[in-house]
């Protein structure tokens, strides 16, 4: 169940790996949508942790587009409606996160990430 | 049988049976859900906000069934792939990740509101190999650094846990604070050998004007509502004679001292006995 919310958090831990390890690039995924409850407190609140630049290239990874280049200064509706959408409702189910840096990949299966590392890994 | 955390590593512990056994078992339940409940309690969030909180050593998803209700979005991290299969199973709502909370997280700064972990850090005092990064220091060093980091500031992580001696909570307490955090350890029902129960309650930040402080335990005498307590297989630990020290086993036979010496020798401890025929006898009752 790795959605966008989580993944947005989400670094690479390697020992050493501390710059540019984010995000975590997904590769041979497949995604299943989940229908979520609809919060927009929580979306409000959630905004500021946001990276937005890497969400919204995760998200065109994963095949969707609804969301603008630029953090907008409003928030609508809609574009609450389509972070939500983004955020909580697309599950990786099977594929890889890979990290840009050190190339350390975490498998995915039954929607749960392996982060599990190697004892040279370890920091 | 002793604590399940002496008998082997929790992903091999927490196999398909026990992990089933675990989470079908009422009682855990009821525990677990009591002290999700304490846990959650502790933490003090602010009540209007929704908050999006890590469940670490979130195993089969006790706890965050009852995030869930509450209303609160989690992440859940194990290292028990079967607990971690029937979480699945039970369809809880929070992210899962199969980590070693040992190995560290790798959460961006800020990441969450509040951290809980029922029942987990006495699984991280155990070393499994020789390797230097094995050694429970090690591990509780970087889990507190690299959780300090992911929490936001200010914000609370609320530990229970069952420590096995006070120079226990003095290590873990004293790597908490080196990794920055502050706060202590909560105990409830300090009195009850059974409902005792032990709260690390950690704070990030918090200081400028508003001072966190500890929060009490709760004492007195434990409300008696048929309700369970305690976990059977922890209160097997309980029995002690009245000095207060553990039942030492008693000499069983020949085979045990023959093996015991054996023991001793390949430990390189000197002037254990010759094996003979006389070993392990009773002496006549004239002597």
């Amino acid at each position: 169940m790795v959605r966008l919310l989580t993944h947005n958090l989400l670094a690479c831990h390697v020992k050493g790996c501390t710059s540019n390890n984010f995000p975590l690039q997904f590769q041979n995924v497949q995604i299943e949508l989940r229908e979520a409850d609809f919060n927009a407190d929580f979306l409000k609140n959630f905004l500021p942790k946001l990276e937005w630049k890497a969400l919204v290239d995760s998200a065109k990874d994963l095949g969707d587009t609804s969301l603008p280049l630029e953090q907008p200064e409003m928030l609508d509706d809609e574009f609450l409606k389509n972070l939500h959408h983004v955020l909580l409702e697309i599950h990786v189910e099977e594929g890889s996160m890979t990290c840009p840096n050190c190339k350390h990949s975490y498998p995915i299966s039954n929607g749960i990430p392996n982060m599990l590392l190697a004892e040279h890994e370890i920091g | 049988m002793s604590r399940p955390e002496l008998q082997a590593p929790p992903e091999i512990y927490y196999g398909d049976t026990e992990a089933k056994k675990y989470t079908k078992n009422t009682r855990n339940q009821q525990i677990q859900a009591d002290m999700t409940y304490r846990a959650l309690e502790l933490l003090n969030l602010p009540p209007d906000e929704p908050a999006f909180l890590l469940d670490i050593g979130c195993g089969s998803g006790l706890s965050g069934e009852i995030l869930d209700e509450e209303g609160y979005l989690w992440a859940g991290v194990d290292i028990a792939p079967s607990m971690l299969e029937v979480a699945l199973e039970r369809e809880v709502e929070g992210d899962l990740f199969l980590q070693d909370i040992g190995q560290g997280f790798g959460f961006r700064p800020g990441s969450f509101d509040g951290a809980i972990s029922i029942s987990v850090l006495q699984w991280l005092l155990n070393a499994e190999t020789s390797h230097p990064t094995s050694s429970p220091p090690h591990r509780l060093n970087r889990f507190f650094t690299t959780l300090h980091s992911a929490l936001r500031n200010p914000s609370r992580a609320v530990f229970q846990f069952y420590p096995s001696s006070d120079d226990q909570i003095q290590l873990i307490t004293s790597i908490a604070q080196k990794a920055g955090f502050g706060g202590g350890v909560v105990v409830d029902y300090p009195n009850s050998n059974k409902a005792r129960k032990v709260f690390l309650c950690l704070y990030v930040g918090g200081g400028g004007g508003q001072q966190q402080q500890i929060p009490q335990g709760l004492d007195g005498d434990v409300v008696e509502d048929g309700k369970v307590r305690f976990e059977k297989r922890r209160a097997r630990d309980l029995r002690k004679d009245k000095n207060g020290k553990r039942k030492s086993q008693k000499v069983i036979d020949r085979d045990w001292i023959l093996r015991k010496k054996e023991l001793y020798r390949k430990r390189g401890k000197e002037s254990v006995p010759r094996d003979s025929k006389f070993t392990g006898r009773k002496r006549k009752p004239v002597f």
